[in-house]
């Protein structure tokens, strides 16, 4: 039985069409994908990501226990509403998934995790926690409406209930505020400004039709899927699963090293592998040829070895084609891509293609 | 709701064949199918002069979503391509009939179009999905 979000009847009626995204029904897009893109990182469009997990941590355990099962710190959130993106390991240090965690207070953690890993998640923080004194709740009855783009909060914040909006006006990137079930944080994954709301089910589609009346356009997850990739976003079961370590998923910079003395799930296994420091690295691809990069194709180095695109497709903002790739250490400046038996030129970049409307790199 | 002529033949896999005045066979994909895949980024056109069999894949089109093999719905000699496909993919999704054709066969067999579903018999066919 496929899962459908509260505003399913409500991307029908808008002309969407509706693809199986991980046992959930959804919209990939509403017209032109392209179109979508260009609207999020140029004014502001909107995403329905209710089919994402909401998960609530609480108990007097909460810091102590968020800190074993997390491979980053929430020791470093001090401020009220402050988020964190983080991997959660296994025992081998592959990745269970990505998610953000915020902090509420030090009894209380909100985590958002992917909706495709939502039952194991789950199952991994309830064994986990029974040697904490903590409750993980997942919130089923919440919508999430992501707005994003350069306008998104100019057209977001007259709409919210009571004082929220003047409090969301407010907060600073990577934080959030609420009131009652709502809640607001400015985080997202398209590269650009934006809000990621999450809402009582009963309001999500009152809210998505004021949204569209302020002007947010509706888009899809086909858009929602460019924009991360221009912005260097990693996406689980394609860029990482449980067979890859964060070492070689360009995800080093989320695991919190030190203080020494804090210990978490998959932290042997992870020192292991970095003191054997043959790892592979996980760099940007740029095509220089025709053609378009897309996951699984082989990307063939000057000496023969070979790695693998993970995640590729066509930059709206580049017009070129563009893509993740996990490849050996020993890659320069260019490589090749094998494309239907045909070579491809690429040249290796940093994988952060596009940031706040800003290309990040040589084209 | 795409939109099918009625002055052309259609094979299962979304090409249609469009039979000219001098006998060659001009050939693209259906409104469906460019519906499907969405914005058109990428296409790979076969050679002029290249041989293809009916059935035979010889063209790639690749949308923000995937790529899409095409398949020629008659045996013959490629004689055109519409090179203006390199700069202009997104012709395929404004004029799928018209502007957005992929390439011309000079036919073996003209007869082979007899093979080939009317547009009635498409529409029922993509009716059925």
């Amino acid at each position: 039985m496929i899962k459908k979000t509260i505003l399913n009847d409500t991307h029908r009626s808008l002309g969407a069409r509706m693809v199986d995204f991980g046992g959930w029904d959804m919209p990939v897009n509403y017209g032109s994908q392209i179109d979508e893109h260009h609207q999020v990182r140029q004014a502001v469009g909107m995403f329905d990501v209710s089919h994402m997990t909401v998960v609530d941590v609480s108990g007097v355990q909460a810091t102590a226990f968020l800190r074993y099962l997390l491979a980053n710190d929430v020791a470093k959130l001090t401020r009220q509403g402050k988020a964190l993106y983080s991997c959660m390991l296994n025992e081998d240090a592959g990745i269970i998934d990505d998610l953000i965690v915020y902090y509420l207070d030090d009894n209380n953690y909100r985590l958002v995790v992917n909706a495709s890993t939502r039952d194991k998640d789950l199952a991994w923080m309830e064994q986990q926690a029974a040697d904490f004194d903590v409750r993980v709740d997942e919130r089923p009855a919440l919508a999430m409406i992501a707005v994003q783009g350069p306008k998104a909060r100019q057209k977001v914040c007259p709409l919210l209930p009571d004082r929220l909006g003047l409090s969301a006006a407010e907060i600073k990137p990577f934080s959030a505020c609420w009131f009652g079930e709502w809640f607001v944080g400015r985080t997202g994954y398209t590269g650009e400004d934006g809000f990621e709301i999450i809402l009582p089910e009963d309001k999500a589609v009152g809210f998505w039709q004021q949204l569209i009346e302020a002007g947010v356009k509706p888009c899809g997850l086909g858009a929602r899927d460019t924009l991360r990739l221009e912005a260097g976003m990693n996406l689980y079961g394609q860029d990482m699963d449980e067979t890859k370590h964060p070492l070689e998923s360009g995800l080093g910079w989320t695991i919190a090293w030190l203080p020494e003395e804090r210990d978490f799930i998959g932290k042997k296994a992870l020192t292991a592998i970095k003191q054997q420091g043959k790892t592979d690295k996980f760099v940007g691809l740029l095509l220089q040829d025709k053609g378009i990069l897309r996951g699984h194709q082989q990307v063939v180095l000057p000496d023969g070895q070979t790695g693998e695109v993970t995640s590729g497709g066509y930059s709206p903002t580049l017009e070129r084609s563009i893509a993740f790739a996990r490849v050996p250490a020993s890659i320069a400046d260019s490589c090749d891509i094998d494309m239907r038996g045909k070579l491809k030129k690429a040249t290796v970049v940093k994988p952060c293609f596009v940031r706040q409307g800003q290309i990040q790199i040589t084209l | 709701m795409s939109n099918t002529p009625d002055d052309r033949k259609y094979a299962e896999s979304h090409e249609w064949a469009l039979l000219e005045d001098d006998g060659t066979i001009r050939v693209g994909i259906t409104d469906h199918a460019q519906e499907l895949l969405g914005d058109l980024v990428f296409v790979e056109l076969p050679q002029v002069g290249q041989s293809v069999g009916k059935g035979e894949e010889c063209s790639v089109v690749e949308s923000v979503k995937a790529a899409s093999d095409i398949y020629s719905p008659i045996s013959g000699e490629i004689i055109a391509i519409n090179e203006s496909l390199e700069d202009e993919p997104e012709m395929i999704n404004h004029a799928p009939y018209e502007d957005g054709w992929i390439f011309i066969v000079q036919p073996i067999d003209p007869n082979e179009l007899d093979e080939l579903l009317d547009d009635e018999g498409y529409q029922a066919f993509i009716d059925e999905d």
